[in-house]
């Protein structure tokens, strides 16, 4: 059933699935630039199977917790890590949640933008993708670009155009030592931007 | 359809043409000297071209639905490559939902229904008043006289031109009901033969480049020797076709020169959107843009000069 949803979205974005070669072995953290709902379910569906198992989306909770229907399909489908983008508190630290996945050995699907990008263009990183990376040394960030998705699926718009998307795999990339913070968002936000030109 | 002798005796030749270039390509590919790039690539071609002729094969099978939901398919996915290369905004998002989702497939209906009427106006007027004006009511005007050229032109040309390909089957011609297939066959013959005739005189003995800014494969020998070898082809195809032998070469010589002129218009638009081909859902040719790119324009001709004169 994930392996037939995962073949439909592909033909329906035009995304192509990724060598499992692309990809390291163990858990890792795709960080992508985001401006569709689509955006999750093409990286999902372009990993290879085994990978597709163990790797989780993590998405905004007010969202995904709103109707019944979309609980069902975030958590029970896609095994999505919920977190809180509105009222954090100590007690519903996204970053617990995310790093409890990985500690399990799951990898994470995140939008380090946070939200939807309005006209495509790649927005500022929020810091949530430093502190990922300082609470797992060593992991995996793996930059992601998805093109034409914005096109297939706009934001607010809710009937996709069929048009070919595409999705670029970059190189790993790791927090440096002594790097700060803005620094490590900078390199990883112009990482992704790369793989646009 | 009927099956008539003819039509077997065109179908088996195609078939033996394609077992000739595989015999020929297995020899090439165990020539020593390794691997090569060329042979790698007419590989791939003439496996795809087996794969073509057999979907082609089926849905002329089928009758004239099949080759309307062939061709619908077709424009369905030529228009997909085609928009997805020429930028659009979100505003265009429901213009071009609508384009997708209910133009193309009310052209292919009113091709299978067969209005010749609206078929015929359909996307040059109607789709043309309707494309600016529901982008338009989405307010978004940055370049708008840019983006709503695209989208008519993409529909001319992935839709209108292609659908006039299965329309072959719905003209009246005198003495010739029923046989229609036979004229699709004929003009889809002529036209891809011409196009792998152009590159295999042009691989052959191709110097001079005819718009070397545009597309420098396309040269000056390949040219005439592709569109005269092709005019042959087609002349000699006139036992299958309601024309005698000379029409018959006339019509061909004109499908090949309408062929070049759509191959290179769509090179053009290649070449400015700086992309060596539309797609990538036909191992060895490229998108199925870049395979009926020959089709688009020599259809409408065809079919209208086949119309005022035959029927």
């Amino acid at each position: 059933m994930k392996d037939f949803v995962a073949w439909l979205v592909r033909v329906v974005c035009g995304v192509r699935l990724l060598p499992a070669e692309a990809l390291p072995a163990g858990p890792a953290i795709f960080f992508a630039n985001h401006s569709s709902h689509l955006d999750f379910v093409a990286i999902w569906a372009a990993l290879p199977a085994t990978v597709r198992a163990r790797t989780r989306p993590v998405a905004g909770r007010d969202y995904w917790e709103k109707t019944k229907l979309r609980r069902r399909i975030a958590e029970g489908f896609f095994n999505a890590v919920l977190i809180e983008r509105q009222r954090v508190t100590v007690a519903n630290n996204p970053l617990a949640a995310m790093t409890a996945a990985l500690a399990a050995g799951d990898s994470l699907i995140v939008f380090p933008e946070g939200t939807r990008s309005p006209d495509g263009a790649i927005q500022e990183f929020k810091s949530g993708l430093h502190h990922l990376a300082r609470a797992q040394p060593g992991i995996a960030l793996i930059p992601v670009y998805l093109q034409n998705l914005s096109r297939i699926l706009p934001k607010g718009e809710s009937l996709p155009v069929p048009l070919l998307g595409s999705l670029s795999v970059g190189p790993a990339l790791a927090l440096a030592e002594g790097e700060d913070k803005a620094a490590f968002l900078a390199r990883a936000r112009a990482a992704v931007q790369q793989l646009a030109a | 359809m009927q099956l008539d002798q003819q039509l077997i005796w065109i179908l088996g030749g195609i078939i033996g043409l394609l077992a000739l270039s595989s015999t020929i390509t297995f020899f090439l590919k165990r020539r020593p000297g390794g691997p090569n790039k060329v042979v790698a690539n007419l590989d791939a071609r003439v496996k795809a071209w087996w794969a073509m002729v057999a979907v082609f094969g089926v849905a002329l099978a089928t009758g004239g639905l099949g080759s309307v939901i062939l061709f619908g398919l077709l424009s369905f996915f030529a228009l997909r490559e085609f928009i997805t290369l020429t930028p659009t905004r979100a505003g265009d998002h429901r213009t071009l939902f609508w384009a997708f989702f209910i133009i193309t497939p009310l052209q292919y209906y009113l091709v299978a229904m067969e209005w010749y009427g609206l078929f015929s106006i359909l996307i040059p007027v109607y789709a043309f008043i309707f494309v600016p004006t529901r982008s338009a009511l989405a307010g978004d005007s940055e370049h708008f006289l840019e983006r709503t050229a695209k989208i008519q032109w993409a529909l001319m040309v992935c839709v209108y031109c292609v659908s006039h390909v299965p329309a072959l089957l719905t003209l009246k011609i005198k003495g010739y009901e029923g046989q229609n297939a036979k004229l699709l066959l004929f003009f889809v013959i002529v036209v891809q033969i011409s196009d792998v005739l152009q590159y295999v005189w042009g691989k052959l003995l191709g110097k001079r480049a005819i718009v070397p800014t545009i597309s420098p494969n396309k040269t000056v020998e390949g040219f005439w020797g592709g569109i005269l070898s092709a005019t042959a082809v087609g002349a000699g195809l006139w036992w299958a076709t309601p024309f005698t032998w000379w029409q018959a070469a006339l019509f061909a010589f004109l499908l090949t020169l309408m062929g070049f002129f759509g191959g290179l218009v769509m090179s053009a638009i290649k070449r400015d959107r700086g992309v060596k081909d539309y797609g990538t859902m036909i191992e060895g040719h490229g998108g199925v843009m870049d395979r009926i790119d020959s089709l688009c324009f020599a259809a409408p001709v065809f079919f209208h000069l086949v119309r005022y004169i035959f029927t």
